[in-house]
């Protein structure tokens, strides 16, 4: 799967307060309108530039905190394709690969804000466009490709009845 | 090779003789837990699936704790979809609001889960059950929805951290500080994707509840869990669990193999150690409270999931004893669960708080989510006993919250400032 988009940056340790704070929560039933504020503590203008396929782009431990899904719900509901960061926090990582919202791991100090790249999923590369650099990153585990292929957990298991993961 | 805690208790759920880190299983669940936020996404999920049967109502569990007693008309109808499906299926373990507490309290209490057995929960700090011997992690909604349905989740098998603490701790020294100090020297995330396991001397000279306030926070090292072998005293808490009260059973005193493999092992003498303060916006960022000068606050928050147990109630009560809150600073006590409230009724600490000048709430987990029952507002700083303190967290995001454990929180409440109790 080949994704095309702009770099959106971020730094170390966004957490999921960052992305969904609790205070936002009356917004929980509707997830389009909690979309709408996503990121909204990092960025508060994010939700305003992102445009369809782009990329948020973070440092260390990427959405650590909270077990909340719509954390990274939102962040795909917000039209972002791929979260890429050096490493993400554990539950943050399952739950996007959950909800079909692809995580990729790489050194994204390579990586400035604007950048036009071009991820190849199944390759494991990431060309930037704007700079002509050329970025690898570990692929994902067969047993996360086949949830994300099927776009998400819920879909898998709709198609499959149970985990097929193996 | 020898097994760790988390090897073994993942080994006898995967029907597998060992398990190696790196590993993906299939693991049994022996409780699927979620409160009603997590829940709610659950729910909508398992009725796409159109699923008519959760896979043993005996073994999930469903606790109202976050925005209850609903704060909201929003609120209110999410905590219905829960009460109705928890009705519908015969869910045993549904608590109702003021009838239990909070969702890690509660299961601690009414011994939900023993030693070795398996909890998954949709909160994340669900690892919280990790002190008493269980494996306990923290997963999204549509986690739980699958473990609702199939009763297993897949899991990989994490490479597993020892942390062993040597020394006597000081005065007014407890578990959270512990807690803290290991994530200002280890950071938070050394844990990512792996296990801690707890233990060392300094764990004869603290409480069970010092344990679960350590286990609680062991995804702020981002644990995937973080456990205590289990001994005498783990034993003698869980009798008297409601579980063990109306069942006497023989409880497992799971023990690491000594030639279990640990990626790495890291020893912290906390002889010494003063009290210590997550500064903002990370726990990670501590400091020993000498270090916390002139910082002047609005509010104090005693209690929740962390620092919600009985001894911690009642440490906080024997510094507020005979004494008056800083007339510029508001003070919420929450106790873990209504067990423990009663408790602080009847012994006398309800009448303390109250006569101090706190709120003496019922059990949520309103302000450490920012949700309800004492939200911060623009530029309030904040002194909580709760367990995370990242930007917005507890409200606008320009307040600001410091973590301590509840002697601190309390003496601060009664100088207007972060203080030690020996200040006073």
């Amino acid at each position: 799967m080949l994704l095309r988009g702009k770099s959106h940056k971020f730094g170390d340790d966004i957490s999921t307060d960052h992305i969904a704070p609790g205070r936002l929560f009356h917004l929980r039933s509707n997830l389009p309108e909690l979309a709408k504020h996503v990121l909204e503590d990092a960025d508060p203008e994010f939700a305003k530039k992102v445009q369809p396929n782009d990329f948020v782009v973070g440092g260390k431990n990427f959405g650590l905190g909270s077990s909340r899904e719509h954390a990274p719900t939102i962040i795909k509901l917000s039209g972002v394709s791929a979260v890429l960061a050096k490493s993400f926090a554990r539950i943050f990582f399952r739950n996007a690969i959950n909800v079909g919202l692809p995580v990729l791991i790489c050194d994204t100090d390579k990586i400035n804000a604007g950048d036009e790249l071009e991820i190849d999923l199944s390759m494991g590369t990431i060309k930037n466009l704007t700079t002509g650099t050329k970025l690898t990153f570990s692929p994902l585990p067969d047993a996360m490709i086949r949830i994300l292929n099927d776009g998400g957990l819920v879909a898998h298991i709709e198609k499959h009845g149970d985990f097929k993961l193996n | 090779m020898g097994m760790t805690l988390t090897e073994k208790i993942m080994a006898s759920h995967s029907g597998k003789p060992t398990v190696q880190p790196g590993e993906t299983i299939n693991m049994r669940l022996d409780m699927v837990m979620a409160n009603e936020l997590s829940a709610r996404l659950t729910f909508d999920i398992l009725e796409q699936w159109n699923v008519e049967k959760v896979f043993d109502p005996d073994k999930v569990i469903l606790i109202p704790d976050h925005f209850t007693p609903n704060k909201d008309i929003l609120s209110a109808k999410i905590t219905k979809v829960v009460r109705e499906f928890a009705h519908r299926h015969k869910i045993k373990h549904y608590y109702e609001q003021g009838r239990a507490g909070i969702e890690h309290a509660v299961i601690a209490e009414k011994g939900l889960v023993f030693p070795g057995e398996t909890l998954i929960g949709g909160d994340s700090h669900t690892c919280t059950s990790g002190a008493l011997g269980a494996f306990a992690t923290g997963v999204g909604s549509t986690d739980i929805a699958a473990a609702l349905l199939t009763g297993e989740i897949w899991m990989r098998v994490p490479p597993t951290i020892k942390i062993e603490y040597q020394g006597k701790p000081g005065k007014y020294i407890y578990g959270k500080d512990l807690i803290i100090h290991t994530l200002s020297q280890l950071g938070t995330s050394f844990a990512t994707y792996k296990a801690i396991e707890y233990g060392g001397d300094s764990l004869r000279y603290l409480a069970i509840t010092d344990r679960l306030t350590m286990a609680n926070m062991a995804i702020e090292a981002g644990g995937k869990n973080g456990i205590f072998e289990v001994d005498d005293v783990t034993i003698g808490y869980l009798k008297r669990t409601s579980r063990y009260l109306e069942k006497p059973q023989d409880i497992i005193k799971l023990r690491a193999d000594k030639d279990a493999d640990y990626e790495n092992s890291f020893m912290l003498d906390i002889s010494g150690l003063e009290p210590q303060v997550a500064f903002p916006f990370s726990p990670g960022n501590g400091h020993p409270i000498s270090d916390a000068k002139d910082i002047k606050i609005d509010q104090v928050v005693i209690g929740t999931c962390t620092n919600g147990w009985f001894e911690d109630m009642k440490l906080a009560a024997s510094v507020l004893k005979g004494r008056q809150i800083h007339p510029h600073v508001r003070v919420i006590v929450i106790p873990g669960s209504v067990a423990i409230q009663q408790r602080c009724i009847k012994e006398g600490l309800a009448e303390i708080f109250i006569d101090s000048g706190c709120v003496f709430s019922t059990s949520t987990c309103g302000p450490c989510i920012g949700g309800h029952m004492g939200v911060l507002g623009p530029d309030e700083v904040c002194v909580s006993t709760t367990n995370r303190n990242f930007v917005g967290r507890m409200g606008d995001k320009t307040s600001k919250s410091y973590l301590v454990n509840p002697a601190i929180a309390a003496a601060s409440a009664i100088a207007g400032q972060i203080m030690h109790p020996d200040n006073l």
